[in-house]
């Protein structure tokens, strides 16, 4: 269960370009199944969706995880809580050039020093589950847009997430592609992960496996 | 505590792979830095090789010496001086010395002539140091002529040539007997150039001065550990000086530094945020970088510190010997013995590692707080 | 002023330090005035990313001045030559009045930073800072002690003239010379020497006690520091007469030279850690009653006791080592 209660996130406090991206904005999400947040750009789902994932704070605002208030939390734990709960899929996949898809993979672990072996044998695991072993050992640039989706969801999993959170996750790819990412996506939600994704494509929030819709406008509940 | 260790090790890996990743970017980094490192480093381990040269060669030589004055200039020693100082509690042993200087037109260069008071050559013969034997293209067997203080042609046969070791003063030395001597220069035969004194308890070198001072107050002693204490601060001040020259170009390597540090790249500011995207902490950035300047430094500084240590001590300092030596026109054939000196290395550590650290603080914590959620804007 | 590169370089450290916690301190006094946890303001999170930026400043600021440290007293021992009757480190520190107090100031900074680092650790450990406060305000103690030390050690090099006459190790120590130097040498061997182990007992039986009952913690900050005071006295008094096996020679720096197999470091280095970590530890406890800390304290103060324990222990360990294997007779059986 997710809390905000009275959440807003302002750009540019106090200067003449500010931006009210949030405003006052109040919510109680369920974890599991899949989630979307809808709205046309500009709307705050991604702001919403980064204060939620631990990836910045509201300017005002208290936001509960399961009970834990984790909106005044200095980064240094947001970092902790983030790495423990939450797998993030961009929408420009954001994989890092030159490292081999392995090492892409393997990225988010790096702070929390598992055992070598151990971290490396689970990085494979994922990659025969999303079909891409033979590919770990090329550069990331090689791949191709669903490949490099897939290398993203695995990166996201590799830390045992409970949540997985996407940002835009169809947007720089076709129809097709998209479809194989929605259903992989609903086999994830399937093992009991629970799903955020930020959105304005009908071919994500009409999907049959979405159990909840909210809908944004100018920072607030449309 | 192993946790904390193998974090070290994966930030430590990142680092290399991103360090190999851009090497263009680096290459001139380095290169600059290592230069930067070269520089000092041969400056400090020449100067500081010649001056452990001069302590070797002093540290034979004798305890005082004493040097007659005339109105304030250095004058001859009249040899009934060496009876009066023999006398003075304390001197083990006395005796006078005949030296001096020679200019040769032929090579336009000065010799040091000298009468050595252990195994003097026989009449007629010389040894000669190496860097006149060299000016002159002698070699032993050879006569080498000169023309005396009163114009008259003197003709010496060369028994032998000066080892190398100490070359750095031997090298215009030319060895001979006193007689020879005498007659070449038409030196009075009463005086001495100076006399020596040896003084077997070293905490009673300054009483014997006193007393020189005192029984013949005409006189001058010179103290060997003054000597030593002149060319130490003499040594010091050289290589203060030098870097202070230097300063100019360690303060553009500095900016240099700070330049490449703050100048990220747009796909290294990407790259950063992805990192913090996917769950790196401000510290472990932090610290990934720290190790990226580390082993910068490392390689700089080892790589400037060999190639300083090789140029030196192999290659003679070719590149600016003639600058810090600054000797006579007779360069000597200088190869001094290596070295390594803790405090040199830590200084030396002090003008590179350290200011390239302090330029790149605050760059690499500009980089290291971007926000996590810039991947997502 | 002699200008040696070493000494260029030690001022240009010291004042590099200086510059940059001033610079800290200035941040420190924004902290005070600004710091708000429950903010989630633009600049309340600035204020939190400039933390990370004083840590390191702090923790550069440390490292250097451990290595200025060593480097301050190579370089004394290298200009020893440059005064008469100076025959070693020693004598150089005695040429002006500064020498000391520099080495002081220079010793302070290096446990203040040290513990600064440490409270610095244990605050990051609880998600509310609770002493991001008191935290910066140590630091604006610190900073000037960095100017001072900056400034002190500028007035020593100023003030040395090669040439001058300094009293020499044997005339420093010996028994018409006035002064803390004289007086520990003034010190009987054996009266040292039972103070060391006394001292020595005192603090492990201490540290044991806090590691097993989990009291006695500032009490054993104190006897460390008391420790760590007498174990200083005792290098000069006796332990170094045992290495250089000669009744009369005292120098507490010599031990660093090679010729003495640098034994100097493998006395210093652990005496020094130790010290640092106990004092450390010592200030943390202050806040242990801070609900958010306290178990995070319980545990990093048994962790720093027990590593204090360990140097501790190679200290002494070492020194008696040092006196077992010497020839040099200072306390006859009868």
């Amino acid at each position: 269960m997710i809390r905000l209660d009275q959440v807003s996130k302002v750009f540019n406090q106090g200067r003449h370009n500010e931006v009210r991206a949030v405003q006052d904005l109040s919510l109680e999400l369920e974890t599991n199944g899949v989630t979307v947040l809808k709205g046309p750009s500009g709307s705050g789902k991604t702001s919403l969706l980064a204060m939620i994932g631990c990836l910045s704070r509201p300017t005002s605002g208290r936001i509960h995880l399961e009970g834990r208030l984790i909106s005044n939390l200095p980064e240094r734990f947001m970092t902790e809580v983030r790495r423990a709960t939450f797998g993030f899929i961009f929408q420009r996949f954001n994989l890092i050039r030159g490292l081999t898809v392995l090492e892409n993979v393997m990225l988010p672990a790096y702070p929390l020093a598992p055992e070598p072996r151990e971290l490396r044998d689970r990085a494979l695991a994922l990659l025969r589950q999303f079909r891409l072993a033979e590919r770990a050992h090329n550069q990331a640039e090689w791949l191709s847009g669903g490949e490099a989706q897939r290398t993203a969801i695995c990166r996201a999993l590799i830390n045992s997430p409970r949540i997985l959170i996407a940002d835009e996750p169809t947007a720089n790819l076709d129809s097709q592609l998209s479809r194989e990412l929605l259903a992989l996506i609903g086999e994830l939600a399937d093992q009991g992960k629970g799903v955020l994704i930020s959105s304005h494509d009908p071919l994500v929030f009409d999907h049959a496996r979405v159990s909840r819709v909210v809908e944004l406008r100018d920072g607030r509940l449309a | 505590m192993r946790t904390l260790l193998r974090r070290q090790r994966y930030l430590l890996d990142y680092s290399l792979s991103s360090l190999a990743r851009r090497p263009g970017k680096h290459l001139a980094l380095l290169m600059v830095y290592t230069l930067v490192v070269f520089l000092l480093a041969s400056t400090l381990l020449f100067t500081q090789s010649l001056r452990r040269e001069a302590a070797l060669i002093l540290a034979d030589s004798p305890e005082l010496i004493v040097q007659r004055l005339i109105a304030g200039r250095h004058d001859l020693m009249p040899a009934d001086y060496l009876h009066r100082l023999g006398q003075i509690r304390g001197v083990s042993d006395a005796y006078g010395r005949l030296w001096g200087y020679f200019y040769d037109p032929a090579v336009k260069a000065n010799y040091t002539l000298l009468v050595p008071r252990e195994e003097p050559p026989t009449p007629g013969e010389v040894r000669l140091g190496a860097g006149v034997a060299r000016a002159r293209g002698l070699g032993v067997g050879d006569y080498l002529s000169l023309r005396s203080a009163q114009g008259e042609p003197f003709s010496f046969r060369i028994a032998g040539l000066l080892e190398a070791q100490t070359e750095l003063v031997s090298s215009d030395l030319m060895l001979l007997n006193a007689e020879d001597f005498r007659r070449f220069f038409a030196f009075p035969a009463d005086r001495f150039t100076d006399l020596v004194l040896r003084v077997r308890n070293p905490s009673e070198v300054r009483k014997v001065a006193e007393k020189i001072a005192l029984t013949l107050p005409d006189t001058r002693p010179i103290l060997r550990e003054e000597i030593l204490r002149t060319y130490d601060a003499l040594f010091g001040w050289r290589q203060g000086l030098v870097i202070l020259l230097l300063g100019g170009a360690l303060l553009a390597f500095v900016i240099f530094a700070f330049d490449r540090a703050a100048g990220l790249s747009a796909e290294e500011r990407r790259e950063i945020g992805i990192l913090k995207a996917i769950g790196w902490e401000t510290g472990d950035v932090l610290r990934m970088k720290f190790w990226e300047g580390a082993a910068l430094s490392l390689t700089a500084f080892l790589a400037g510190y060999l190639l300083a240590y090789a140029h030196v001590f192999f290659f003679a300092a070719a590149l600016f010997a003639p600058v810090l030596k600054g000797w006579a026109v007779l360069y000597p054939d200088f190869r001094p013995l290596p070295f390594i000196d803790g405090l040199q290395v830590a200084t030396l550590f002090f003008f590179t590692v350290f200011p390239y650290t302090v330029a790149t603080i605050v760059p690499i914590w500009r980089a290291a707080i971007t926000d996590p959620d810039q991947v997502m804007r | 002023m002699p200008l040696s590169p070493a000494l260029l370089a030690l001022t240009l450290a010291s004042l590099t330090q200086a510059g940059l916690l001033l610079v800290a301190a200035g941040f420190a006094l924004r902290i005070l005035r600004h710091w708000d946890l429950n903010s989630g303001s633009e600049r309340q999170l600035d204020l939190e990313r400039r933390t990370y930026l004083v840590a390191t400043l702090v923790a550069w600021v440390f490292g250097a001045n451990l290595l200025s440290l060593l480097l301050f007293i190579y370089n004394a021992e290298q200009l020893s030559t440059q005064f008469v009757g100076a025959m070693c480190a020693t004598g150089v520190l005695n040429a002006n009045a500064w020498g000391w107090p520099a080495l002081y100031l220079k010793m302070a900074l290096f446990f203040a930073g040290a513990a600064w680092l440490l409270l610095n650790r244990v605050d990051n450990q609880a998600p509310d800072y609770p002493l991001v406060r008191p935290k910066y305000a140590l630091l604006l103690v610190i900073a000037p002690l960095a100017l001072a030390e900056a400034l002190v050690q500028w007035q020593f090099f100023a003030g040395l003239k090669p040439d001058l006459i300094t009293s020499c190790c044997g005339a420093l120590f010996g028994p018409d010379a006035q002064g803390v130097a004289a007086e520990l040498v003034g010190l009987e061997p054996a009266t040292s020497l039972v103070a060391l182990y006394g001292s020595g007992l005192a603090v492990l039986a201490v540290g044991q006690l806090y590691r097993y009952r989990g009291w006695g913690g500032r009490l054993f900050a104190l006897l460390a520091a008391l420790g760590f005071a007498i174990a200083l006295a005792a290098v000069v008094s006796s332990v170094a007469l045992y290495v250089y096996e000669h009744p009369h020679h005292h120098c507490p720096f010599c031990l660093l030279k090679t010729g003495h197999d640098l034994v100097g470091y493998l006395l210093y280095l652990p005496l020094f850690t130790a010290t640092a970590l106990a004092l450390g530890m010592g200030l943390i406890l202050i806040w242990r009653r801070v609900p958010s800390l306290a178990g995070v304290i319980a545990a990093e103060g048994r962790r720093l006791v027990g590593l204090a324990l360990l140097f501790f222990s190679l200290f002494y360990g070492v020194a008696t080592w040092l006196i077992l294997r010497s020839n040099l007779v200072l306390l006859g059986p009868g």
